[in-house]
């Protein structure tokens, strides 16, 4: 190195000085690397740890992974070129009764979210720090909302299918529930980052503390509420799909069915349905959000 | 002579300025037609998934009993407690593991979906395609898939939230990518270094505290899907969490709810603390 530093045309620093910086470089990297091993190892502790109280047994793995190709390739039936649409039609023979399923489970996702989104609504401006009315409601409103959205929803749905029946009543609830705790969360960080001159104008003024929210909260929010509540919606749609796993209506039910007993064709049609469903739901759902975002921006 | 109050002559005002006034009324009209829409659509759903008032009364006395029932909770017996625990432990495990393999696997195939690491169009399209149609699918059915594979337990739930997982890193990461800077590849490539050098310097070190404090977000929001998992079957306390549900032991039901509450929170500290710890205060 030394060398290579009086041969360069470049002016050196002092010997010393330039060893003490060499040491200080040499030192910190030194320190990055064992850092890094340090949270490897930890890591691999953890995975260890993980993979013996999740009873991972990697021979049983490899012993029965080739049926994981096997199931998928019996998921696609014999389809021929010349025989197409007869082959088609019998792949999807159920879709009349698949498809009004499917639909259901979209009103499903579809009512939550609404009741969700009104839930959420009315308890947002409850629980954020600068417009909350009392402490005590503020924490009440935050611990109701943390609760809503930290138990999962099938969870709910599974007790609710005991309380009102076996049908799509409970999944709506259950996920209108969950929908609560999170666009609540999300409605609350957005007003939370609110102007609050508007708000400090209307109080001014002899606003209620209504009429102040209408008026000078709202109307700076309402945009970003609308995008929650569509992204909501599409998430939605994916936890209605499995809602019927514990009989709350919708396709789950089907799908449910068809998974316990082989009936692999209609495995894979009502996948492709599901799968295709959520797909158009996700771009239309952007594509109103885009002009949602864009419309705000212009105004 | 004093000042008349601009108000004094509204007619005139409103005259004056009529369009101005008239300008905020289409979109009034436009956001109440949406609104009706959306109501129209609500009572359609009411009706079609037969909703009555009767049901929702009814089942809103019962919930109430439960809820009655609930209180206190209660585990049983001290063995029932030690199972539970251990339950707890592979709901973890599931977790993490199912967490790491995802982000394991995804992020090599993160780098063929990114557009400005690989120039092929077409397994770009391919590989996001891919990710896609696998995260289109939920956990809980991949989960039936899995049982089907491995057998019942734990071990499917991991790979289940493996797989869902997967799919979802697979595109978080190709963005985080996407979104990095250039200017250090550029560097790199312009004082000699190949295209692996390229990625291992110039683009690792930006995506890399990016990447892990998605992967801690997604461990915690693990944690909650493991929970559920073992309702189909697949490990975790969610067996005994349906089961006990099923069999109507409310002070059970509360007290395993309890428990996964109190995990859920404690991960959410944890991690939410080595996140801070990687990325500084930065939002995500």
């Amino acid at each position: 190195m030394d060398a290579a530093i009086k041969n360069s045309a470049i002016k050196s620093l002092p010997p010393g000085q330039l060893a003490l910086l060499h040491d200080a470089y040499a030192a910190t990297l030194r320190a990055k690397r064992w850092r890094f091993l340090f949270g490897a190892l930890a890591l691999v502790v953890c995975g260890a740890l993980a993979a013996t109280a999740a009873e991972i047994d990697l021979s049983k793995f490899f012993a029965n992974i080739g049926r994981f190709p096997n199931y998928l390739k019996q998921l696609i039936p014999a389809l021929s070129l010349a025989t197409l649409p007869a082959d088609l039609a019998e792949w999807f023979w159920g879709w009349k009764v698949w498809g009004k399923q499917l639909f259901e489970t979209l009103l499903i996702a579809y009512l939550g979210t609404v009741v969700g989104a009104i839930g959420g609504f009315l308890l947002c401006f409850h629980a954020s720090a600068n417009v909350a009315q009392t402490r005590i409601g503020r924490v009440a409103a935050r611990r109701v909302l943390e609760f809503c959205r930290t138990v999962p929803e099938i969870v709910f749905a599974l007790i609710f299918v005991i309380a009102f029946g076996l049908g799509p009543m409970p999944g709506v609830l259950a996920l209108a529930i969950h929908t609560v705790g999170t666009l609540g969360k999300q409605f609350a960080e957005a007003v939370e980052n609110i102007d609050l001159a508007p708000v400090e104008g209307l109080t001014a003024a002899g606003a209620t503390w209504v009429e102040t929210m209408r008026f000078a909260a709202f109307p700076q929010v309402a945009p970003n509420f609308a995008s929650y509540a569509l992204m909501r919606f599409e998430m939605n749609v994916r936890g209605a799909a499995i809602m019927g796993f514990v009989g709350a209506g919708g396709i789950g039910q089907e799908l449910l069915t068809a998974v316990r007993k082989f009936y692999y064709s209609d495995i894979s049609a009502m996948l492709i349905m599901i799968i295709a469903t959520v797909m158009l739901i996700d771009m239309a759902t952007e594509r109103l959000r885009h002009s949602l975002i864009s419309g705000e921006r212009q105004a | 002579m004093t000042m008349q109050s601009p108000f004094g002559d509204l007619d005139g005002v409103r005259q004056r300025h009529r369009d101005a006034l008239l300008a905020g009324n289409s979109d009034r009209l436009r956001e109440l037609s949406i609104a009706c829409g959306m109501l129209v659509l609500a009572g359609i759903a009411l009706w079609q998934l037969e909703f009555s008032f009767v049901r929702i009364w009814d089942g809103l006395g019962r919930l109430g009993e439960f809820a009655r029932l609930m209180l206190p909770p209660a585990y049983g017996a001290e063995a029932r407690l030690m199972i539970y625990l251990k339950a707890l432990a592979e709901t973890l495990g599931i977790a993490f593991l199912g967490t790491l393999c995802a982000a394991v696997l995804a992020f090599p195939l993160a780098f063929l979906a990114a557009r400005n690491v690989t120039t092929s169009r077409i397994m770009r399209f391919c590989t996001r395609r891919f990710f896609d149609t696998i995260r289109g699918v939920d956990t809980l059915i991949w989960a039936l898939i899995w049982i089907n594979v491995v057998g019942l337990g734990p071990f499917a739930g991991a790979l289940a939230i493996m797989t869902s997982d997967f799919g979802a890193f697979g595109k978080l990461f190709s963005e985080a990518i996407e979104t990095s800077d250039q200017r250090p590849v550029e560097g790199v490539v312009a004082a000699g270094g190949g295209a692996p050098h390229a990625v291992r310097f110039g683009v690792l070190p930006q995506v890399l505290p990016l990447i892990a404090s998605q992967v801690l977000y997604y461990f915690e929001s693990n944690t909650r899907s493991a929970t559920i998992i073992g309702i189909v079957g697949a490990g975790g306390i969610g067996l005994h969490l349906s089961e006990q549900i099923r069999t109507l032991e409310w002070p059970t039901v509360s007290f395993l709810i309890l428990l996964i509450l109190v995990t859920v929170a404690l991960i959410d500290w944890i991690s939410s603390r080595l996140r801070t710890a990687i990325i500084g205060k930065r939002a995500l």
